[in-house]
């Protein structure tokens, strides 16, 4: 349980690595919807070339994609399965009451193909953008919130705080049932009901510790003249650079191409 | 100007009611001392003895129920001064874990400076410079949960460190390390005093680390019980007994010693001083 790498985030020298987080989160946002504005198989085919450079771009171990594609196999076989029989139009093939035609076989290679770039694009920013980023992208992001009197800044700070403890309380997650095992706790057996019931004596411990933990930070914190965002500066800033200007006009370039597929072809 | 004047200083965790009903439960009750600038001050006593009550008092984490603490002549009580004499006094916890604010080293070395407001290029410098004075810096991408205690430990000094105090202080920093971790902090504190000119304040029951410091307070039922140099301290092994506090192992030793009837003077304080002294014995 040690070793867990949070948030996935793979370290390599890839391209993708160094391009500013906000611009990655925003060019995420704009694929998405990308990938549902592609109506016809030039668009799709131009989506699914660019999550293939993103993925060729990244660095990363394609394996590490495939096993993120693992966890979504079901869901991408029941959507495909159930789109091929909702098809409209001259039915290819007919048994009771399933019928195929040609229209939901597009249908069911649509869907599939788009879930696909979806998940791997997404996979493509967890990998590449380390949390730390990732939560000073957003707090970058969403600073415009706070004239809704959102504190963007606190809600940063917690989030980073919270995968900043996500080892340390599985470590300790660890050690406590080790130590109700040793007093005789039955964690293995037994169904469903019976294991939830049995992790009740590691929750409670861990509840307490996390508060105890919770109480001490906070003291360390303001030990460091920790105040709120006000007047803060930061070690590391984000910069807009040449690359992600060139990022920039690929995805304008992307978004042109996938607009004058969906129009003229 | 000294470092920190404490004076009369009275502490209880109790609220205005229960003080009304006269419950005395004071955990400070009545200190008066003074940290000298530049200086290696250890406060010892056993656990429930008041001293880590005491050290949070001199960054005015706590506030004193009676009597004043003055950090370079600044009143804690005074609210408006309460960052800048976080600036100048910085703690360190006891344990490593719960003090590590980022997942990366040097982005939580750069946390107080962040807080500080100071510019970027600046906190890089100073992140830089506080790791290499504790001997991190190859540790600085690394993530805080795969660094053993000694090294996180190291880590938030450095984390205090690059908000640039006059003073650290220390509330039992290695309570909860293993000996090679204890080792590399204390190396890393005194080198701090002795090559940055830091005053170090080390709360601790660990005898042994209090023996290489330049001053030693006893603390006792929130009172403090002895003060002064080492030799001065640890010589009065009868009365430190009978607080329930230990002394080193070759004072221990020495001290059995001269009451079986060997001819010792002076209790050792070191392993060193300990042979010097049995060779002179023996010889």
């Amino acid at each position: 349980m040690r070793d867990v790498t949070l948030g996935q985030y793979f370290p390599s020298n890839g391209v993708l690595h160094k391009l500013d987080a906000r611009v990655k989160i925003l060019f995420l946002i704009a694929f998405i919807v990308l990938i549902f504005c592609s109506f016809n198989f030039y668009a799709l085919g131009l989506v699914t070339a660019f999550a293939a450079a993103a993925v060729i771009l990244s660095k990363v171990p394609v394996k590490m994609f495939l096993k993120s594609l693992k966890t979504i196999i079901l869901i991408v076989a029941i959507t495909s399965i159930l789109n091929l029989f909702y098809g409209t139009g001259e039915p290819l093939w007919q048994w009771w009451i399933f019928t195929i035609t040609l229209d939901g076989i597009f249908n069911a290679i649509f869907v599939t193909v788009r879930i696909i770039c979806l998940v791997v694009v997404s996979s493509a920013l967890t990998f590449t953008t380390s949390p730390t980023d990732m939560t000073d992208a957003l707090e970058s992001l969403l600073k415009p919130l706070s004239v809704f009197h959102i504190s963007v800044h606190e809600i940063a700070m917690m989030m980073s705080i919270a995968l900043r403890f996500v080892p340390t309380l599985l470590e300790e997650t660890d050690k406590i049932m080790s130590a109700q095992k040793a007093r005789g706790a039955d964690m293995e057996s037994g169904n469903l009901l019976k294991r939830i019931k049995a992790l009740i004596p590691v929750l409670v411990p861990l509840f307490v510790s996390s508060f105890r933990r919770a109480y001490d930070l906070a003291m360390a914190m303001e030990c460091r003249c920790y105040r709120g965002g006000k007047g803060r500066t930061r070690l590391k800033q984000m910069h807009f650079t040449k690359k992600d200007a060139v990022a920039t006009a690929v995805m304008l370039l992307l978004t042109a191409g996938v607009v004058l597929c969906d129009i003229f072809l | 100007m000294n470092q920190i004047d404490v004076k009369d200083l009275v502490f209880t965790y109790m609220s205005d009611e229960e003080i009304k009903q006269n419950i005395c439960d004071n955990v400070i009750n009545g200190v008066t001392l003074t940290v000298k600038k530049g200086e290696f001050l250890s406060i010892i006593g056993h656990n429930g003895s008041g001293k880590s009550t005491l050290s949070k008092h001199f960054n005015a984490i706590l506030l004193p129920t009676g009597g004043k603490v003055y950090v370079e002549g600044m009143d804690t009580l005074n609210e408006e001064k309460c960052y800048d004499i976080r600036r100048k006094v910085g703690l360190v916890l006891q344990n490593p874990d719960n003090q590590l604010v980022a997942s990366i080293v040097e982005e939580d070395v750069a946390f107080g400076p962040e807080n500080l407001g100071v510019e970027p290029k600046e906190i890089r410098r100073r992140v830089d410079e506080a790791l290499k004075a504790v001997g991190m810096y190859e540790y600085r991408t690394f993530a805080p949960h795969k660094l053993s205690g000694g090294q996180k430990q190291r880590v938030a000094i450095a984390g205090i460190l690059a908000m640039k105090p006059d003073c650290i202080v220390l509330d039992e920093p290695t309570a909860m390390l293993d000996p090679k971790g204890r080792e590399e902090v204390l190396t890393a504190i005194h080198t701090l005093n002795k090559d940055h000119g830091i005053t170090i304040v080390l709360i601790t029951h660990n005898m042994d680390e209090a023996v290489t410091s330049d001053r030693v307070i006893v603390m006792d039922s929130g009172k403090i019980l002895i003060e002064g140099t080492p030799q001065e301290v640890f010589s009065q092994v009868e009365l430190l007994k009978k607080h329930r506090l230990d002394v080193p192992q070759s004072t221990e030793l020495c001290y059995k010693l001269r009451a079986y009837g060997v001819n010792i003077s002076n209790l050792p304080l070191n392993i060193d001083d300990c042979v010097k002294t049995l060779k002179e014995v023996l010889l």
